[in-house]
């Protein structure tokens, strides 16, 4: 079959308009999960159908697109998800942050401030910040019609108990405008306060969850806490060891059998980027530009 | 707690008319009565009689099909959800048979007596654990195990735990179904003598479900004895069971077994 085959973006007109309205309500109502009818995609669920989906249907043919998968733009997901757009919708792809329009992405926030006009899609594996407390979807609908949000904070009360500090460290809860708990998907909570204020527009898609959310641009979204625990956006306390940067959020790499170890960006555009522009870290090739 | 906002004047809780059909059957029918502020009232009658159904529609579990259900002059019954919900989370409380039913098996002792404190509003990780040390205490459940699951508890002390959740938010009105069923007798009457303890030191309005004339003899100001969904007699406690006058509370009485 030839790329001819398939409308552009993959998805046909009447399912990219179908999962507009939804993005479009999801908007108007900040935080909410609009159910959509999410469609098969020529990819596994986990795989980011979700995302895909939104994508498709935010895709123009003048947009540029870039893919991350935990940071990394060269990794197996974002590769296939990459090349999946050149070939159904012909757009233009990068690897720099600042150069994309559409940025679909899995647990991570690029380091790069967005700046309006740029599009984030977050795949998202459980939409429901409350399913693993309250497994029945029909009452934890009812708690965020009603507001009753306790249960939320039974489980950071629970971790605090356990481990002496709230241990959730990834999908960390976020209220937004004051009203929606929401789950920001599987993103480190260093990235939670980039969350809240940003200038791009945030489209979650859960393709197998059959959910749509949205943060529209300059959102409030606060991170869950106790007074007397207050949320703490913690990262490795390394800089990088590529780029030296400070203020990214870290991979940690193991290096041999010996116990050695290295800490690198794990958004590999950041990294890169401050590379060539001569910043260099602990293990960095001696002798080149310093 | 004290009483002073409640109006003394005027009955804390009113039914009239209560009705509930399942179909052509009847669960409870034309059930009316008044609970007065630091009143106990107890609800007898053997299996099918209506007990629970007319507990599950008093509570908001269960839909009536007719009649009134009036706390503090509000119907409760066209009383809008996000209200009804936040009175059951605030004023009111239900004690369940089975602890695990009003338990979260998961969460620590810690965590279930903390949640509806956090469910109002309470953002201090410090002071709830607090409240609930003190909580656990006054029902006897020793504060190392706060970090305890319920799973790791006897039954008496899940039923306890199950109290001192309820009654954190010190609410003014319980409704309890059979608290006191499916334990041995020696740990029932250490049971009683805590929830007498309890509802005499804050002042509560209780509606106990019991098929155990025993309990109702110890906790209950007045009794309610209902048989075919109905209520058939209804006096003070002493009055009814040393002196009834239906058939039916008769027999009752009678088969209670004297040791």
């Amino acid at each position: 079959m030839t790329e001819q085959a398939y409308n552009f973006a993959y998805l046909d007109e009447a399912t990219k308009r179908m999962i507009r309205r939804a993005l479009l309500k999801g908007l108007a109502i900040p935080g909410y999960q609009v159910p959509f009818a999410s469609r098969e995609m020529p990819m596994p669920y986990g795989w980011g159908t979700g995302g895909v989906q939104v994508t498709a249907a935010c895709l123009t043919p003048g947009d540029t697109l870039k893919v991350i998968d935990q940071g990394a733009d060269d990794t197996t997901n974002a590769v296939s998800i990459r090349k999946f757009f050149e070939r159904t919708a012909q757009v233009r792809t990068t690897e720099t942050t600042a150069e994309a329009t559409v940025i679909q992405t899995r647990h991570r926030i690029p380091e790069v401030a967005l700046t309006q006009g740029q599009i984030l899609v977050y795949q998202v594996p459980i939409p429901e910040p409350l399913r693993f407390l309250e497994p029945r979807e029909s009452e934890t609908r009812r708690m965020h019609a009603l507001e009753e949000y306790g249960l939320m904070h039974v489980k950071l009360y629970e971790d605090i108990a356990r481990h002496g500090a709230i241990a959730t460290s990834y999908a960390y809860p976020v209220k937004v405008e004051g009203r929606y708990v929401m789950d920001p998907s599987p993103i480190p909570k260093f990235d939670n306060p980039k969350l809240g204020g940003n200038a791009a527009i945030q489209l979650f898609g859960a393709g197998r969850e059959q959910r749509i959310y949205a943060l529209p641009p300059y959102t409030d979204v606060v991170s869950l806490d106790f007074e007397d625990h207050p949320f703490d956006p913690s990262k490795a306390d390394h800089a990088c060891d590529l780029c030296g940067s400070g203020a990214s959020y870290l991979d940690e790499v193991i290096t041999d059998d010996t116990g050695s170890r290295m800490f690198v960006c794990s958004d590999t555009s950041y990294c890169t980027t401050r590379q060539a522009e001569g910043h260099t870290g602990r293990l960095s090739p001696k002798g080149e530009a310093a | 707690m004290t009483l002073h906002d409640v109006s003394l004047d005027q009955p804390l809780f009113r039914v009239e008319g209560l009705t509930k059909r399942y179909g052509q059957r009847i669960g409870c029918a034309d059930v009316s009565f008044d609970l007065w502020p630091g009143e106990v009232l107890g609800i007898v009658g053997e299996s099918g009689s209506g007990k629970s159904t007319l507990l599950g529609c008093l509570a908001g579990h269960m839909q009536a099909d007719e009649g009134k259900i009036l706390y503090r002059g509000r119907n409760t019954l066209t009383m809008p959800e996000p209200e009804r919900r936040v009175l059951s989370r605030t004023e009111w409380a239900f004690v369940h048979q089975n602890p695990r039913d009003g338990l979260r098996m998961g969460v620590s002792a810690g965590g279930n007596v903390g949640e509806r404190l956090m469910a109002i509003g309470a953002r201090h990780y410090g002071d709830i654990r607090e409240t609930a040390i003190d909580w656990l205490g006054r029902v006897e459940i020793s504060g190392e195990r706060i970090d305890d699951r319920p799973r790791q508890f006897s039954g008496g002390m899940q039923q306890r735990l199950q109290i001192a959740r309820n009654l954190v938010t010190s609410p003014r009105l319980v409704f309890m179904d059979e608290p006191t069923g499916g334990l041995d007798v020696s740990v029932q009457a250490r049971l009683l003598d805590l929830l007498r303890g309890l509802v005499r030191d804050m002042g509560l309005s209780v509606i106990i479900v019991t098929h155990d004339l025993a309990v109702t003899r110890l906790l209950a100001d007045r009794l309610m004895v209902m048989k075919d969904g109905r209520v058939i007699e209804h006096g003070l406690t002493d009055q009814v069971l040393d002196d009834p006058q239906a058939a039916y509370t008769q027999l009752l009485v009678s088969s209670v077994l004297q040791v």
